[in-house]
């Protein structure tokens, strides 16, 4: 496990370098100058030539890329092009606002999903089962910013039950998290239902039965076991699309996090704030998926024991 | 696993066009698959109203008319009319094209660019392989809309560059399957066999490989049309696609927002336009690789 653990840390080496360089580069590619792009249009030619010694974009590209790095390993990512301040503080202040966000979507997802794709699996083809498909199906095809609205428009202007927008206290956390959890369920519902089909139709679990051993059992301890493993990958995955995600749930809730920042930002065109914080975001979801693999080998492990 | 279908002996002897063939084992399958046609026949429909549509709807979608402001649905309006009296009914049909256009094109984009890549790093193996998938690593470290939200960042809100966006966001994930799929069929005897018989590289990868692994893509393609719709919608509602007064759903939406509290028949048709597409092809894709995965079948 430590061999393993060691192995693909270094695997992650390669990506986190790839992912600075593409976040590095989205400055570069941007058509024109970016330096007079930040400026602004009405920006004469002195401002655009402070923006871009500012922005070091006078250096070469292996020199400007170096300081990037070198400046991001200690925490510096720049400063905002509009308000001046240190891009890191202002991530520092949002980022577990959008942490907490898809964490707690997660969950809700993994519960919800967990249940509705065990009692469809060992209810196959009842009612029950056609009804929890038929949800699922429509929560994966739902865009979660309307789902959010139409969240709002019932749950707080209708019947005035929880607030509009904010994040803090329990009451604002429910609807955001139901908004962005909903899509993750609906996917983990499915991912369950079909690997536990596809477990309870192997020998072993066959041979449980036939020993005797009780069906609870059978399908809690022989069968769910098992068919967790694909579902582990798929949460892993779910995590990254819900941080992206959190960019919508939280322009509709209002909430002050990464993803409403990173939008805000790129419609001031304040770079350095964008690159700063899809480099945040996808160092973490790098971190994540490191812990899911780690955690798919520790399960896998325990069947081979087993 | 893809479906095998070896055409090695009748293909010089009987003309039978290896293609065609795996066509038409595809369709029967199809054919017999409730879900699956269920979704195509929705999607048929959705293409005939982005064509057709436009051309029966007699009021304009984009022209103002101040008299007639957020209307609820009638039976002159059937969807209502939104902030700027526009009749929302009208404005759903024509955008059914524009959402349509993004999808297909998006994917087309992506699914060519990650076949390419998928198929070479697969065939050739070893550093071009390495190589070519660590690259598509670091495009899927970007979690979800983010990197597609990154790209148009860069390049500008526009319709062309939600569309360049969502296949650039779309590549990795045809090359990861594709090269997965490549891997398997290149392990089969008759590929060795073909290319004993003289068969260049790009012979063997378009008459043998690429037929053999057109399951799998078919299947991605369809729910990758799914992903790229809401993905569009989404950069749309946030102001970075398409923008006002083009009759985009996702725009429609954003536009809509300070309106819905009281007149929420605006918010509501948009989002259901954008449910109805999405799940047409989430419905299809489903089908499709039920039908065509031949791992279900038992």
């Amino acid at each position: 496990m430590f061999v393993y653990t060691i192995r693909r840390l270094i695997q992650t080496i390669p990506v986190i370098i790839g992912v600075t360089l593409v976040v590095f580069l989205m400055m570069h590619l941007i058509p024109g100058d970016p330096a007079q792009i930040m400026a602004g249009e009405r920006a004469d030619e002195v401002q655009v030539e402070q923006m871009r010694d500012r922005l070091g974009l006078n250096d070469p590209y292996y020199v400007q890329y170096a300081s990037f790095i070198s400046n991001a390993v200690q925490g510096d990512l720049g400063n905002s092009v509009r308000s001046g301040r240190a891009v890191s503080s202002e991530i520092g202040a949002r980022f577990w606002v959008t942490v907490e966000l898809a964490f707690y979507s997660t969950l809700l997802s993994i519960f919800i999903g967990l249940i509705a794709g065990i009692v469809s699996a060992t209810r196959r083809n009842s009612l029950l089962d056609m009804f929890i498909m038929i949800f699922a199906l429509f929560g994966l095809s739902m865009p979660n910013f309307w789902l959010g609205l139409m969240l709002i428009q019932y749950f707080a202007l209708r019947i005035d039950w929880l607030p509009v927008s904010g994040w803090g206290s329990p009451e604002q956390l429910l609807l955001p998290v139901i908004t962005l959890g909903t899509a993750g369920a609906a996917i983990i519902a499915r991912m369950t239902r079909s690997s536990m089909l596809e477990v309870i139709h192997q020998d072993y679990i066959r041979t449980a039965r036939a020993k005797g051993v009780p069906e609870r059992y059978v399908i809690y301890k022989h069968a769910l076991r098992n068919a967790l493993i694909p579902v582990v990958t798929v949460v892993g995955l779910q995590f990254g699309v819900l941080l992206g995600g959190a960019v919508l749930t939280e322009t509709v809730f209002a909430i002050n996090g990464l993803g409403r920042f990173v939008v805000e930002a790129i419609r001031m065109r304040d770079f350095p704030i964008v690159q700063g914080s899809v480099l945040v975001l996808a160092m973490l979801f790098v971190f994540v998926n490191f812990l899911v693999d780690l955690s798919y080998r520790v399960l896998n492990k325990r069947i081979e024991l087993d | 696993m893809p479906e095998t279908t070896v055409n090695v002996s009748t293909q010089n002897t009987k003309r039978i066009n290896p293609q065609l063939e795996n066509f038409k084992t595809m369709w029967r399958k199809l054919k017999t698959n409730r879900v699956a046609m269920a979704g195509g026949i929705l999607i048929l429909f959705f293409i005939l109203v982005s064509f057709i549509g436009p051309l029966l709807t007699s009021l304009d979608p984009n022209s103002p008319d101040v008299s007639s402001r957020l209307q609820s649905p009638s039976s002159e309006h059937w969807f209502g009319t939104d902030n700027h009296g526009r009749d929302i009914f009208t404005r759903i049909i024509h955008g059914m094209s524009i959402t349509l256009y993004i999808g297909f094109s998006s994917v087309a984009i992506g699914m060519v660019v990650g076949v390419f890549i998928g198929i070479m790093a697969g065939y050739y193996g070893k550093r071009t392989d390495a190589i070519l998938m660590r690259i598509m690593d670091v495009f899927l470290a970007f979690p979800g809309i983010l990197l597609a939200l990154g790209i148009v960042a860069v390049l500008g809100g526009s319709i062309n560059n939600v569309i360049i966006a969502i296949a650039i966001f779309s590549i990795p994930v045809f090359a990861r399957i594709v090269r997965g799929s490549t891997l398997s069929v290149k392990k089969l005897e008759y590929i060795d066999a073909v290319r004993a018989l003289g068969a260049s590289d790009a012979r063997i990868i378009f008459r043998h490989i690429l037929p053999n692994i057109l399951s799998p893509i078919i299947v991605q393609a369809t729910l990758r049309v799914a992903t790229a719709v809401l993905t569009a919608s989404g950069l749309s509602f946030l102001g970075l696609g398409a923008q006002p007064p083009t009759p985009e759903w996702g725009a429609m939406l954003a536009a809509g927002r300070n309106y819905m509290w009281e007149y929420p028949h605006i918010a509501l048709f948009p989002g259901l336009a954008i449910v109805a597409v999405v799940l047409a092809f989430n419905l299809f894709g489903d089908g499709v690789r039920d039908a065509l995965d031949p791992k279900i079948k038992s």
